[in-house]
């Protein structure tokens, strides 16, 4: 993968803002990179051209807020995963996009989805601590992957599409074969984990799971230093394993963030690692490389933030915000 | 000193009665002597048969009513969570709580809650005592206040217990002018009370003789001089010998191990058991804390990791009570200092919020399968059945056949038993 020409994540501005009646959770750009799309707490999936932000409402889909979204290799197709548990495929540039199929994924929350690279499978990760593949095209289900004891958060597949990679919240990173839904290996995150005695709560867990392009590393956020976990003190945290080894290579920490967890990774074209962490004081982007600890370079966002996409062209990235806006963020010079 | 005998519900009117009978019956000397004649089989079943009980769940930190008892899916203020059915038709509660709905018949929804005061120690004291808690003047908890009404005078066990989620124990400091003989044995954990093994050094027999020449002193002594201080010392000496020798009532093992399957293998799961053994075994008050519902960030992850322990444990509980015939006589409450706010902060986060939450009700004079109070669409304020804190607590002591309206002779003065400047809500007594 290499750098989009002008990456420069220090340059680093907010290009666009549209606003939604309600705050948003969730952010995508879909893989032709027309639109954003994004969830909120609502019962609607929010689609805004990238051209000029109109924004057009899905509804119908589902019965409560929307978490997770993911896209058909090809682009026709957006699918949304809601709390009420349900899976939702829309047509992504139809005028007024309807709801095409509906299952019902899980019980309890749908929390993340992944397709895998060569497009066929979707995954999806529930509270009911099951991993759920199914065909993209039909939505028929494939293989349920058991072996999570507590809620999964997050999905994403290596790049080379044989392993699928869950994290839950007792910090536990299971690596499946897809092929055979075995679970493969295991990567403790436990750092990712907090149970906090006084207050009697389980806490943190694997809230995002990225590999690198090169299959080199895996990388899992999420949040640490939780001292009083129902009030929201603790510190974003990403851990850094090689993907070969499973050893933890590295912490990435990102200090000062009080409040801070990292909701979304994702590697850009030059090996950095992006996370997006909200915070006592906004947003950030957070820029990591591999071999060093702390953040080379931290973005403010004007607002809390709680999920982002990578365009696919590598240069901009679009947020969910608290404050009812999707910003879009580029990652490279103004442009004169 | 007067004796403490002011209370005038009819329970206690019986249990006294019941207690100066026995005495007749066994002659003089019989205080001195012990309490172990009271627990006799049929003067224990018949008081039994009459005693009402209550017990608390005390949800710590501010259960959110929009995830528990009143859910507005839809509103912005909702959350993620749906509504569903319960087994009352017309009544909806949230989606975490699914066992619970289907004890919906047994149980009445409180949803016009408003206590106007969001500070976690001065709600918890409010909805405790019944009264604002004010620099001239400290009231006793509503354990304290059962233990004195409801406790028959021979009772050889403590009339208030509070099951702690945490470790520790000893006594709790929450009877205020009722006296030290009230307030709350607290069992850390849901291990039994402290201090109630005879020391190893002491041997049976050593015990024995030394109990016994304190009674001839006691004997000796009362002939003589018998006041209500005398006769509360004994009193409460001959309990500390009782406690010791029914430990084994605070023994949550002798419980079947099924009943720990259904009320879920977790702390919350054992001490409810515990709860339904103590009050089985005649204990008048039992108050159980859940922890922890302070949830300023990630509500509803928390009220899902804490729902899931309470609507188990909970459910079966109910289910137990109404399968023994113990709702008649068991006034259960589910309460909290505050509920949270409907909006959602930033870190998916509800605050503190007492303008307009819900209380849950069962057993005793309480409808039963019943909603009382209403919200407004966001959740904000209550349109309809509004009460506070000084109204429940009248509820709750008549549901459980007190005069809430009567009088503690404390020092020969005439206090209140509860608020008089409130009243309980008629619409809950049945």
């Amino acid at each position: 993968m290499a750098a989009p020409e002008g990456l420069d994540p220090k340059q680093a501005h907010i290009v666009a803002q549209w606003p939604h009646d309600r705050p948003l959770n969730a952010s995508r750009f879909d893989p032709l990179g027309r639109y954003v799309f994004c969830g909120s707490e609502d019962a609607l999936v929010e689609r805004y051209q990238l051209a000029d932000g109109a924004r057009t409402l899905l509804s119908g889909g589902h019965a409560t807020w929307v978490r997770a979204l993911a896209f058909s290799q090809d682009g026709a197709y957006v699918i949304s995963g809601g709390h009420d548990g349900k899976l939702t495929w829309w047509e992504t540039a139809a005028e007024a996009p309807q709801p095409v199929r509906t299952i019902e994924a899980h019980k309890g929350w749908v929390q993340a989805l992944a397709v895998s690279p060569d497009g066929a499978l979707l995954a999806s990760a529930g509270n009911d601590n099951l991993v759920r593949l199914w065909n993209v095209s039909d939505g028929a289900l494939v293989r349920e992957l058991p072996g999570h004891a507590s809620h999964v958060y997050s999905v994403a597949f290596h790049p080379q599409g044989a392993f699928l990679l869950t994290g839950d919240l007792m910090g536990v990173i299971k690596q499946w074969d897809v092929a055979s839904g075995k679970a493969t290996r295991t990567f403790d995150a436990a750092p990712l984990h907090t149970y906090e005695g006084g207050q009697q709560v389980h806490f943190g867990g694997v809230r995002a799971l990225a590999v690198s392009p090169d299959g080199k590393w895996l990388a899992g956020g999420g949040l640490y230093k939780a001292t009083n976990p129902l009030g929201a003190v603790h510190e974003p945290l990403v851990l850094l394993f090689d993907w070969e080894s499973q050893k933890l290579e590295r912490q990435h920490i990102a200090e000062g963030i009080t409040q801070g967890v990292v909701w979304s990774l994702a590697w850009l074209g030059d090996g950095s690692l992006m996370g997006l962490s909200g915070g006592g004081s906004g947003g950030f982007l957070l820029f990591w490389k591999p071999d060093a600890e702390k953040d080379y370079h931290r973005f403010g966002l004007p607002n809390l933030a709680r999920d982002m996409g990578l365009h696919p062209e590598g240069l901009q990235v679009a947020t969910a915000h608290y404050d009812r806006h999707v910003r879009i963020t580029r990652l490279a010079a103004k442009v004169a | 000193m007067n004796v403490n005998y002011a209370c005038r519900s009819a329970e206690h009117g019986m249990a006294r009665r019941q207690f100066l009978g026995a005495m007749a019956a066994t002659g003089a000397g019989v205080l001195s002597s012990g309490l172990g004649v009271f627990a006799r089989p049929a003067v224990a079943e018949q008081l039994a048969s009459q005693q009402k009980r209550i017990v608390v769940f005390n949800m710590h930190g501010g259960l959110s009513q929009l995830e528990s008892w009143d859910p507005k899916p839809g509103a912005p203020t909702g959350g993620p969570f749906l509504a569903i059915p319960t087994s009352v038709p017309g009544i909806q509660i949230c989606e975490l709580l699914p066992r619970t709905a289907q004890q919906m018949h047994h149980l009445c929804l409180v949803r016009g809650v408003n206590t106007s005061e969001d500070d976690h120690g001065k709600g918890a004291y409010m909805m405790m005592t019944g009264r604002r808690q004010t620099p001239a003047a400290d009231y006793p908890q509503i354990g304290a206040v059962a233990a004195k009404t409801l406790t028959p005078e021979t009772s050889a066990l403590p009339g208030h217990i509070i099951i702690t989620p945490g470790g520790g124990g000893g006594r709790g400091n929450d009877a205020a002018y009722l006296g030290p003989k009230y307030s709350s044995v607290q069992l850390g954990n849901g291990n039994p009370p402290q201090n109630t093994v005879r020391p190893e050094s002491l041997s049976e027999s050593s015990d024995s003789a030394r109990q016994g020449f304190r009674q001839r002193l006691n004997e000796r002594f009362l002939n003589r001089r018998r006041t209500a201080v005398t006769e509360a010392y004994t009193y409460s000496y001959e309990q500390a010998q009782q406690l010791m020798r029914q430990r084994e009532i605070f023994d949550v093992a002798k419980e079947p191990e099924k009943d720990f399957e259904r009320y879920g293998k977790h702390d919350l799961g054992r001490h409810c058991v515990l709860a339904r053994r103590l009050l089985e075994h005649g204990i008048t008050f039992v108050q159980v804390s859940h922890s922890n519902y302070d949830t300023h960030n990630e509500n509803f992850h928390f009220h899902i990791e804490q729902l899931g322990e309470f609507d188990q444990a909970f459910s079966s509980f109910i289910q137990d009570l109404a399968d023994r015939g113990m709702l008649d006589s068991t006034l259960v409450v589910v309460l909290s200092e505050f509920g949270r706010t409907p909006n959602i902060n930033q870190y998916y986060g509800r605050d503190h919020w007492s303008r307009a939450w819900s209380v849950c009700l069962a057993g005793c004079r309480i409808p039963r399968g019943a909603a009382f109070g209403k919200t407004n669409a966001d959740g904000t304020a209550v349109e309809e059945g509004q009460v506070d804190h000084g109204n429940l607590f009248h509820t709750y002591l008549q549901a459980a056949g007190v005069d809430s309206s009567g009088s503690f002779d404390i020092d020969g003065r005439d206090t209140p038993i509860a608020d008089p400047s409130s009243h309980a809500v008629t619409d809950l007594l049945a």
